[in-house]
């Protein structure tokens, strides 16, 4: 409509009537033909023949926006081939056009698809194609099963608009669908979807291998695993990595990004979120229904949605599976990266970073009998200074170490030395404190200065005596013996405070 | 037929095998099976019969066509092959630079085979002899339930190039026979009547039995994939079909073969 009112606008003023007449005309047998179209799209004439265009993952081919339906050919060619699941991972990929997902097909309600499907001679196996865009048996799979060194040729036309799935359909169906053979069908409805500024095509599939995620060398299909749906994998686009590292999508700030996001299973449903964004519209399952303001949608196995979203501040927005262990354990991650201006109305980025040290948080204890209790007011015996420094390697070990090192000699600019460490030596008392409450801020360790955190250490009064006599002790430090008492002692001015 | 048959064979029409090709064959011991698409009632009965330990290879088929120059390529009439057949030889009596002469022969049509073994004086096997041969593992007449079994048929479908090696290469089952998985498919005298339920009313639907849903009810061993897949394979294809990764080996009934190798023996 609107393309009609900007020709108005350049007509001259003297045609203004004729033509307004005429434009009247003209819409109303169009508006005639939409509504007959919408009744029954099986009425739609095709005008042409075209060759369609099909694209590789993640792109996706231009809109047919304004275009009529036409007589479509689509030319798809099998090919069983090796390729890469992960560094250094290698598995035979069973494809349409040789990706993971096959390309991508792109149609119009009405549009009369003429379908030539190609089985490589070098093939083993026969395969065919169901696409869930079609009205008709087996969604074509019956006429198009094709032996290798064959080709078969069936048409349809697509009646309902939509994103839909194919796949392979041969027996076994399962093994067919876990090795790649899926991909997607757009069929636009008659005036094409809204304009966007990127399209991308997204399709997630889980891989069962006979070695388990990682295992290096050429993977062979476990069908234990399959059956048992315990995926070794879980990637966008056939493979870990296929849209991250040298991979990622892109967009500029402002943009409208449109995912065209499939599942080809053959067994897992996925819980499609990207992570730092709404979706501000999402064709639920691919269909009419549109959802608005939603953070994670269902993707079916065998089933599509599109989502639609606009990027308003600069970064990496990550697409994963939320159902996360997938993402981050079995390679189903993508990412967006945004270019453009910082927005800060929307998003300011860190503000500040502080250190939050939970003072004093008691530790609930259960209500305990009379004997028990007279039992715990029994002096406990005192340790001698070697069970001490035994006691104290072992708290040591398990508490100190990661940061302060096996000979405590810390990690230059970020954890300061024990060893030889004049502010340690200074002042036991004050280590004694460090233990138990933490330490923030600038410190100066043997003429270094450090500014880092340590948190407060939940340890018995015993077990602060017990590892800073060790630490004493040890590292050619002075060899202070810290005793309980000096432990109580902190904590009663501590808590006098 | 009498006139085709002379022009067709003049290796060994109406004369006995060579020793040679006796010792070639194995002895498989008649029985019962249930194939994977029948229930226990369809116990299907093989008798005995004689199979080639080997699939045919490209040197025994050069033999062949030498001497039967109307199965060469550019001969052939084009009802009994289509456009693939023996395309990767370099002419039509030469194989092609990387083809083992001891390597399996493919790209060969139903009708080829059929006619290489007729001319041996043998004929295909049927496709239940076949699928009773192919159920053996090294040690094991039936090891159908194996795990290992299946995987690795499994495995040879994922396994790219398998026809460029020598026969022989794979295991030597139970009855002796050599590569029945692994290398290549092969033809069978009636690799089509599968898809045929024999029951005629439901014949429209015959090509269903083997998609989708109905794959899997219909199937009497559900863990059986490889063997799916070789029913899909033959659903495929049509007799005059030329396919790089099949292949063929020929069959004897029990008796012509006894009196062959008896006779073989007191010459």
């Amino acid at each position: 409509m609107d393309y009609f009112f900007l020709k108005l606008n350049k007509i001259k003023k003297n045609w203004h009537f004729a033509f307004v007449f005429f434009l009247a005309l003209f819409l109303a047998s169009c508006n005639n033909r939409d509504d007959d179209a919408s009744k029954n799209p099986e009425e739609i004439k095709v005008s042409l023949k075209m060759k369609a265009e099909l694209t590789a993952p993640p792109h996706v081919p231009k809109p047919t926006a304004r275009r009529k339906a036409k007589q479509l050919i689509v030319d798809m060619e099998i090919l069983e081939e090796e390729g890469e699941m992960t560094d250094g991972v290698s598995y035979v990929y069973w494809t349409f056009n040789g990706t993971v997902p096959g390309s991508f097909i792109r149609t119009k309600v009405g549009d009369e698809v003429e379908f030539h499907l190609k089985n490589h001679p070098d093939n083993k196996l026969p395969h065919n194609i169901d696409l869930h865009a079609v009205n008709g048996p087996g969604g074509g799979a019956v006429s198009s099963f094709v032996a290798p060194g064959h080709e078969t040729v069936f048409s349809f036309k697509v009646l309902n608009p939509g994103l839909y799935v194919y796949h392979c359909a041969t027996a076994p169906v399962g093994m067919h669908i876990a090795n790649g053979m899926y991909g997607l069908i757009l069929v636009e409805p008659e005036e094409g979807l809204s304009p966007v500024d990127k399209e991308f095509y997204i399709m997630q599939g889980d891989f069962y291998t006979k070695g388990d995620f990682g295992n290096p060398g050429l993977q062979p299909f476990d069908m234990k695993k399959a059956i048992e749906e315990d995926a070794d994998y879980v990637v966008f686009n056939g493979k870990v990595g296929a849209l991250t590292g040298d991979n990622v999508l892109t967009a500029n700030v402002g943009e409208t990004i449109r995912l065209y996001v499939g599942n080809g299973g053959p067994n897992l449903v996925s819980s499609f979120h990207v992570i730092g964004e709404i979706f501000d519209k999402v064709h639920v399952e691919g269909g009419n229904l549109i959802n608005e303001n939603v953070q994670t949608t269902l993707i079916p196995a065998g089933g599509a949605a599109i989502v639609e979203f606009r990027v308003e501040v600069p970064g990496e927005y990550i697409l994963v599976d939320h159902s996360i262990f997938r993402a981050f354990n079995k390679g189903a991650l993508g990412q967006i990266v945004v270019k453009g201006e910082e927005n800060h109305r929307v998003y300011r980025g860190k503000i500040q970073e502080g250190v939050y040290l939970p003072e004093g948080g008691a530790i609930q204890e259960m209500p305990i009998s009379d004997e028990d209790f007279e039992a715990s007011q029994q002096p406990e015996k005192q340790l001698s200074l070697e069970e001490k420094i035994d006691l104290g390697k072992n708290v040591y070990s398990q508490t100190c170490l990661a940061c302060h090192q096996a000979n405590g000699q810390g990690v230059p600019n970020a954890f300061p030395p024990l060893a030889k460490s004049d502010y340690l030596n200074a002042d036991a008392m004050r280590a004694v404190d460090i233990v138990m409450h933490g330490k923030t801020g600038e410190i100066t360790v043997n003429g270094k200065k450090y500014n880092s955190v340590m948190t407060a250490q939940n340890l018995t009064d015993k077990e602060i005596a017990s590892v800073l006599t060790y630490v004493y002790n040890n590292f050619e430090n002075n060899g202070t013996e810290v005793t309980e008492e000096m432990v109580k002692k902190q904590r009663r001015s501590k808590s006098a405070e | 037929m009498f006139f085709k048959l002379i022009i067709g064979c003049t290796i060994l029409f109406g004369s006995l095998l060579s020793n040679a090709q006796v010792e070639k064959m194995a002895v498989i011991e008649g029985g019962e099976y249930i194939p994977l698409y029948g229930r226990d009632s369809a116990r299907i009965k093989v008798d005995e019969f004689a199979m080639d330990i080997y699939p045919v290879t490209n040197g025994e088929y050069l033999k062949f066509i030498k001497k039967n120059p109307e199965w060469q390529r550019s001969k052939i009439k084009a009802l009994f092959a289509d456009g693939n057949y023996l395309r990767h030889w370099k002419n039509d009596l030469e194989l092609g630079k990387k083809e083992l002469v001891e390597g399996p022969v493919t790209n060969v049509s139903w009708f080829a085979a059929k006619k290489y073994c007729e001319c041996q004086g043998k004929r295909l096997p049927t496709l239940d002899e076949w699928e009773y041969v192919a159920m053996a593992d090294e040690t094991l007449p039936d090891a159908r339930i194996k795990d290992t079994y299946n995987e690795f048929i499994l495995g040879w479908y994922e396994k790219p190039q398998s026809f460029n090696q020598e026969v022989g290469s794979t295991f030597r089952n139970y009855w002796g026979v050599y590569d029945m998985h692994g290398m290549v498919w092969e033809w069978t005298l009636d690799f089509n009547s599968v898809l045929i339920t024999g029951e005629s009313r439901r014949d429209v639907d015959k090509d269903t039995n083997l998609f989708c849903g109905s794959a899997a009810i219909g199937s009497s061993d559900l863990m059986n994939y490889a063997a799916f897949m070789r029913y899909a394979f033959r659903g495929s294809i049509k007799g005059n079909f030329a396919i790089r990764n099949l292949g063929f080996r020929c069959a004897q009934d029990i008796e012509p073969f006894r009196k062959n190798k008896l006779a073989n023996e007191n010459f």
